[in-house]
Order: C-alpha cells, then structure tokens, then sequence
C-alpha cells in the first residue's frame, strides 16, 4: 500500500488505515505546511491536492488515499528554493497577512488554474469558497490568483 | 500584456515562509519528548467546585498527570485590570468555559481519549445571565472582592441636557442591541513550554501579547518575571483575542512543564477555542436625542450596557472607549452618557478589532439618519451639519486641532467612488411591485488613536548596526499577522536612508526589549514606529559625532547608502561610516523610546482630551435584498480612511479588505449565541464568516494627512476599518427594505 507525497512513495501499514491523512502529514512526514483550522473539513486550512483535486486532509482517511498522489504546498514549492509564480504572486499582491489560510489557498488556486488557467475573478471567488480566511477579506488573494494566472500564461 | 502589477510594492519579511509552508506556527513546533496536555471543562455554567478525582483518568495509557488549582505554585488568579480571572477553576466555576483541570499525557491522542474519565463534583448554582439582572442590588455577587456585579461604569458629562431638551425640535428614542462575536482567527490557540538549563521558563504560543503571557505565566508559576521568556512565532491571527485566553493556555502548557520538568504543548481544538476564548461585547445602547430644526443635535442622552462574562479582561476599558466616542463622529453640546461593564455567569467578554466602537455606530450612524429623516434632511446633510470638523469640540471637551480632522475629505471621496447621490434614487424601499429590493447605505466613524488614556502608552526600539553595515533592528510591537514587522523595517529603512533588504528584524523575545505594552488599539505602527524613528535619530547622531570628531564635517542627510554633508555632497558611504564607528570604538547601537504625547481624563465628569490624535473614516455600501428569502447580497463596499501616512499601502488596504469582511459578518452572518450560558456555536460549521462568496469587490481608499504628533507620520489602521459598515448595511438595508433593524446580527423580517 503506497501513498505517493511530493512525489516521494511512502509505504502505509495496516495499522495507519483509520489514521487522518492531515495528521499522517504532519506528524510522520512533518509536512506542517498542512495547517489545522477547523479538523471537521469546513475551513480549507488543511487542503491538499490529491490526484490534483484540491481536498481537506482533515476528511480523508489514509486507507482513502492509497494509491494516490498529493501534493502539499511543500511540495509545490520548486527545489531549488525559489517560487512558483502562483507563490510569488500571493507575495507581489499582498495577499498574504497572518498566513495560516495561504498554504490550503494556493493549493486550490493552483487546482483552479490547472484546469481554468483563464478564470473570471468570480471564478476565482467561488474556486476559494471552501477556504475561509479571516485577514484578508479575499480581495487581495483574488488578485494574487489573477496575477499568477496572467504571469503563467506568459511562461 | 502588461503585468496586472506593474511595479509589485508588497512587502513582508514573512512572505517567503508563509507562503511556502516553512513558517512554524505554535502546533508545528516538536520538542523532543515533549508532552501534551488538554483543558478538562465541566457541564457547569455555574457552580461551587466539590471535588476533581483523577483517578480512573491516571489509569489510562499514556496519562502522566492530572493537575488542578491546588497545584498552581503561583496565584489561582489574573488579569489584566482586576484579577478575578482563573487559571484553573478554583473554588467556583464562574462561566461554562472555565478549565478545571489539565490532563497531560505522552500523546495528544492519548490526553484526548482520557478526558471522559475525569469526574468533577460540583454544587450547581443559579447562574446570571442577564446584565441588567446582574446589576439589580438583590443579586448575588458573582466576585464578592469586587463588591459589586458592576465590573466597571463611565460616565460623560457635558453641558446641559434640560437645555439640549429645551432647545430641541424633535426628539427620538431608540434602543439598539449588538450580539457576541467570536474572533475566528483561523489558528486555534496554542502554546509550547520548557524549562532551559539555565532555569528560566521558555514559552512560545499562538498569543498576541508576548509581555502579557509573560505576565500571565509568571505569576502562575510564582515566578520573577526574567524567569519566564516568551518568545515570538508566526501567529494564525488574533483581532484582539488572542490576549487573556491565549497567555492562559501558555501559561498552563508552562504550568505542566514546570511540575513535569518535560517540554508541553497544548493545543486547542477549535471546539475548546470557541467555548473559551473570550468574544466581543454584546450591548444594549438605549439613546434619547433631539436636535432643533436647522438639523443641529441639542443634546445626547445615552446609556450602554455591555456584557462582559464571568471575568473583567479589558471590558473597563472597551466600554471606556465606548463612553468616549458615545455621539459617533459628531460634535454634541450637551452630552449625558452612563456606560456598564457587568459581571454575569457568560462567556466573558474582551477585547476584539474595534474595541469598543462598532457597536456604538451602529446605533448612532443609524440614529443620525432617523433623525434627519424627521427633520426632512437627507442622511447626508444631516451628517454635515454635526460631523467634526477642523477645530471642533468632542463630547469628552477635547479640542480636534492637532491633526488634519478629514472627516469631510473621507465623506466626499466615498461618496464620489460609489456615486452615491445618483444611487440613491434607485433604492426599493420595499416596493411590492419589484421582485428585488436595492439599497445603498454610508456611515461615518471618527476614532481615537491609540490606547488614550486607557492606559501607558510607549514603546521602545533598538537599532543595532553590524560591523558589515547591515541592520537589526526590534521593537516592543508584536507581529500579530497584519505585517508590523515589514512596517518597521520600512520606517527604519527610510530614517536610515538605506534599502530596506539590509535590515532584518530581529526575533522578538520578551528578554531582548522592554516591555512595550500590548499590540492592541491599532498602535503597532503609530508607538512602535514612533520608536523606531527616534531610535534612528539618535543613531544617525552618534555617526554624525564621530564623522565631526574624526573629520570635522557636519553631515546634515542620510539616504541613498551615504551619508551628506550641507551642499548635498556625499561624505562618506553609511558602510565607511559604520566602519569609522566601530574602529573609533563607538557602537552604532541605539535605544529608542516613542511617550504618546498627554492625555487626560476625569472619571467623574468625562471630560479630557481622551487621546493623542483621532482617525476619520468613511464607508459605503450597495446591496440587494431578495424579498421573498430575505436574503442579502452585498454588491459593492467603498471605504476610505484616514491613516495619516501609508508605510506600506498594500498591507494597509489588506487591513482594510479584512475589517470589511470581518464587519459584513458582524451585519449580517455571525452570532456568537448562548443559550443557559453555553455557547452554541462550536465549529465553523455553525458559527458562519464570510466566504470568499458572500463578499463582493472591494474599493480602500487611503486619506493621508500626515499626523505631527506621530514620528512616523502613520496612524493606525487596524481596527477603524471594522466599526462603521454595519450601520452602513442597515442603512442600505433600510432603503431596500423601508425598514430600520435596531439588532446585530440583521436578519430580515418583513
Ligand atoms: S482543518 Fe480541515 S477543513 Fe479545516
Ligand atoms: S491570511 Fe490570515 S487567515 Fe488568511
């Protein structure tokens, strides 16, 4: 049984099945990037993408995510230590206060972009619904989502 | 095409380990062989505490101790004002959040999986719930040493009210009730604790007061205050409550480590954040006003009852500021207000963004518009006619004629970006013949800067210069999430005349910097700022000395990496200049304190200049209302505020942004509800903020007028963007609908 996490194969055993993929992450793979808001799937602190669908990781369990790929904002980040653009754009448009909600929000701007690389800003306010963020009114990381569009499209 | 940014001008010190997920918040944080304590609450709301008994609970796997009050080392009791709050249930249980114990065991599941097996014995007791009941001289007291249920009253006194009643044409009475709120940071609380080798207790936390958890934790522990060290870590957002809950749950993450001699943590499920943490004041706000025909206000008789909980915290000084700006931004002859903090057995009640004020305009900006419409005055020119201007007197004597008062100004943008007038023709008022009801609404807000003369207010900065030139730099402000840090370093940067990229704020610790009060009452910028630039002046004085020592020139500018002399020609590179310090044996190290200029107050008449300098503010709103769902849609949000000088304009519209979307929830989603004082809501499943979808684009309008009395020039920004668009809604919601809501949160009945 495999879970493959930023690319990386990760065998599970028996005994993890029942165990939350958000604690799996951050407790056995220190992947603290995964933020626990809420830990009943209503705030989106804790996205990650599974098979690049944008998911709650305080709502699956491990023994749902065999056989699955995720990928958390670790793992979005190049490796040479610089940004995706989606990441730079958050930085450039101020849409980044306290922090908590922004690895969850990237994440499911990036899973927006990947299949809408053009979206509407409603688009963009509906693909963050589920994510909840109390700092920033929304409005500067809906610019971030559009700027990052606009610079990816460039590339 | 063009890059949406042309020139990017955000900036954080953070950025990059927010937004890559490196940033360590408290719960990413692991001590090896830490341990994991969780709070053991009761059914009580109130009740006389008989007896906790441990004992099936130490029975199960991975339970290391169960601790109660009787093993506090310290005091049982704190607070900020009065110390009446318990870091453990004691010999009462006062409120349905209170901890009567501490469970610690190796794992937090395991710490959670034996909760159940505590059992607490209590004597229940008939609680009070209601303020006014609470303040009838028959009710029992809830704190016996305070000696009344009355935690806390203001007063104002000015001028006449006979005469105001004499003089008045009209006259109208109201009665306004504002709900609970909780906070909603998105990070639960959490705190980290070890005992070091060199004995001195080492906390970190999701708080927002490192100076109060220290505070807080060292008189828990019945410790000196240099034998606790709080230390500064990115924080999940706060809005003013992460201060008493907060450094309480640091303080017994400390408690256990210090009994247990092993690192703890305690984190908060959302659960125990929301039936704990303290919320914003409910209030009652009863008004009598009358005002002559030429629309002039006479006088102002006002009464404000705010709920305060189980515990003081900071109400005195939320409803002090309340008290202060009783008459909304409107400048009132004869004023007469009582204002209460009471005690009852709720939730208690401290401080959150706008302290204070939002639930004092959401009753008056409604008020003004009520009584214009009497007087056949539109909402607009019965607010010029009353709204303070250069030179006017507030309702507390003060005269406003340090600062450029830019209420106006604030208004008239407003209304031009949102082209209100023509708007307003549009509004339903309820008119059966259209399927959906459109409203445009405007408030005002004026707001004192600061703590005033709520409490000491200074701040201290140190400036230290590297060998190799670059720069550390520190304040007493606490980075709570809003960017005070990347504040500072553009304030130093500008003062220094250096690029920003060479300075770097150093990590804040409790024992690096005196304590600088709290990061409350939107004085991050205008105090810690203010420190930093006179910290600068004294270091560019110290090299200034050494080149005219060493060289005998009188250098009179810095920027650009040099230092100038006079005629603008360059003396020496700041790099040359930080080396001549050091080989001259002179550190270019500088302390730095910002004193808020004076303010007064007479308790006993309500009288004083109340603070320093006062910020304007001005927002609109467009909506829609469904008449048959009685839902409401905001379509479109215009603010503009007064923040004297932008330091970093991008953050400062994001503080806006927030407040906004904050305050929506405020008007319109949120209601922190408690029924037999138990909080209801438990989870954002049922306790409803604004999502990305309930909000519409947004327009922040910044007003800079820089302030003399601030060294930076920059006010604050924080929480002014939170008091005015509930009544701005219900104005709007009022010319959609025809009728006038008096309650938070607005729901529609028809
Ligand atoms: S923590 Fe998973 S949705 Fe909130
Ligand atoms: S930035 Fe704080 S919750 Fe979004």
């Amino acid at each position: 049984m495999i879970i493959t996490v930023n690319n990386k194969e990760h065998q599970i055993s028996e005994n993890q099945l029942e165990t939350k993929l958000s604690l799996w992450l951050r407790d056995d793979l220190g992947l603290t990037g995964v933020k626990i808001g809420c830990d009943i799937g209503v705030c989106g602190t804790c996205t990650v993408l599974v098979d690049l669908a944008p998911l709650r990781s305080c709502k699956v369990l491990l023994k749902n995510a065999i056989g699955k790929s995720i990928l958390t904002i670790e793992g979005l980040t190049p490796a040479d230590g610089s940004l995706h653009p989606l990441q730079q754009a958050f930085i450039d448009a101020g849409a980044i206060q306290c922090g908590f909600c922004t690895p969850g929000m990237v994440l499911t701007a990036f899973a927006l972009l990947a299949i809408n690389p053009q979206p509407t800003r409603q688009q963009v306010r509906t693909a963050i619904k589920g994510n909840l963020c109390r700092c920033t009114g929304y409005q500067q990381i809906i610019d971030a989502v559009m700027l990052g569009a606009q610079r990816m499209s460039k590339q | 095409m063009e890059d949406l940014l042309n020139t990017p001008t955000a900036f954080r010190n953070d950025a990059y380990a927010k937004v890559t997920g490196i940033a360590k918040y408290a719960d990413d944080i692991t001590i090896p062989g830490m341990l994991h304590a969780v709070p053991i609450y009761s059914d009580y709301v109130y009740a006389e505490l008989i007896a906790v008994d441990a004992t099936e609970a130490l029975k199960q796997p991975g339970v290391i101790a169960v601790y109660t009050a009787r093993d506090v080392p310290g005091k049982v009791l704190f607070g900020q004002i009065i110390q009446d709050y318990q870091v453990l249930a004691d010999k009462y249980i006062k409120t349905h959040g209170d901890v009567i114990a501490l469970l610690v065991a190796e794992t937090r599941v395991q710490a959670i999986a034996a909760i159940p097996f505590v059992r607490i014995e209590a004597r229940e007791l008939p609680a009070v719930l209601d303020p006014e009941v609470a303040m009838l001289p028959e009710t029992p007291l809830l704190h016996p040493a305070h000696g009344s249920n009355i935690c806390n009253e203001h007063c104002v006194r000015r001028g006449d009210i006979t005469l105001g009643e004499q003089a008045s044409d009209v006259v109208i009475e109201q009665t306004f009730k504002t709900q609970r709120i909780e906070h909603s940071y998105l990070e639960p609380e959490s705190g980290i604790a070890y005992l070091r080798p060199d004995g001195v207790m080492e906390v970190m936390g999701s708080m927002q007061h490192p100076f109060s958890t220290r505070r807080f934790t060292a008189n828990t522990l019945g410790l000196a205050l240099n034998d606790v060290e709080v230390k500064t870590i990115p924080m999940g957002g706060g809005f003013g409550g992460k201060d008493d809950t907060a450094a309480l749950v640091c303080a017994r993450a400390a408690l256990c480590a210090y009994l247990l001699k092993r690192p703890v943590k305690m984190t908060y499920t959302r659960e125990w954040s929301m039936r704990e943490s303290y919320k914003r004041h409910p209030y009652t706000l009863q008004y009598r006003m009358g005002l002559s025909q030429d629309g002039i206000i006479r006088f102002a008789k006002s009464r404000f009852v705010a709920d305060g909980g189980a515990y003081c915290s900071v109400t005195p000084w939320v409803t002090w500021r309340s008290t202060v700006q009783c008459c909304g931004a409107y400048s009132v002859e004869n004023v007469h207000n009582d204002t209460y903090g009471v005690y009852t057995n709720n939730i208690f009640s401290g401080a959150m963004r706008g302290f204070g004020s939002p639930q004092v305009n959401f009753a008056i900006e409604q008020l003004i518009e009520m009584a214009g419409e009497k007087l056949g005055l539109d909402e607009l020119e019965i607010r010029r006619r009353n709204m303070v201007r250069q030179g006017s007197t507030t309702v507390t004597g003060q005269v406003l004629d340090t600062h450029v008062v830019s209420l106006q100004q604030a208004m008239d943008r407003v209304l031009a970006e949102i082209d209100y007038t023509n708007k307003r023709s549009q509004c339903s008022f309820g008119d059966p013949a259209q399927d959906e009801w459109y409203g445009i609404g405007m408030a005002l807000s004026y707001r004192g800067m600061s703590l005033g003369a709520e409490g000491v207010d200074f701040n201290s900065a140190i400036i230290s210069v590297q060998p190799d030139g670059s720069v550390l730099i520190e304040t007493g402000i606490h980075e709570n999430g809003q960017g005070s840090e990347s504040a500072m370093i553009l304030i130093a940067a500008e003062h220094l005349g250096i690029p920003k990229e060479r300075i770097r704020y150093r990590m804040p610790s409790t024992s690096n910097i005196p304590d600088g009060g709290t990061t409350v009452a939107s004085r991050g910028t205008i105090l810690g700022g203010g420190a930093v630039v006179n910290a600068a002046k004294i270091l560019k004085n110290i090299l200034t000395t050494e080149i005219k020592t060493a060289k005998n020139i009188d250098v009179s500018s810095f920027r650009d990496s040099g230092l100038y002399d006079t005629n603008n020609e360059l003396v020496m590179s700041w790099n040359d200049a930080i080396k001549l310090c050091y080989s001259r044996q002179q550190y270019p190290y500088a302390f730095g304190v910002f004193q808020a200029p004076k303010v007064s107050w007479d308790e006993h008449t309500g009288q004083g200049n109340a603070y320093f300098t006062w910020v304007y503010a001005c927002q609109a709103v467009e909506l829609k209302v469904n008449p048959k769902t009685r839902q409401v849609t905001v379509l479109n949000i215009v603010a503009a505020h007064e923040v004297g000088k932008a330091i970093n304009p991008d953050m400062v519209k994001g503080q806006i942004y927030g407040g906004l979307a904050t305050a929506v929830g405020y008007a319109l989603l949120e209601d922190c509800k408690s029924e037999n004082g138990k909080i209801v809501p438990t989870n954002f499943h049922n306790y409803r903020i604004a999502r990305a979808t309930d909000l519409p684009e947004m327009t922040a309008i910044l007003i800079e007028n820089h302030d003399p009395q601030s060294p930076s020039g920059a006010k604050g920004v924080g929480e002014p963007t939170l008091e005015l668009l509930a009544p701005a809604i219900a104005n709007a919601v009022y010319r959609a609908t025809g009728k006038r809501f008096y309650t938070l949160p607005i729901r529609i009945e028809l």
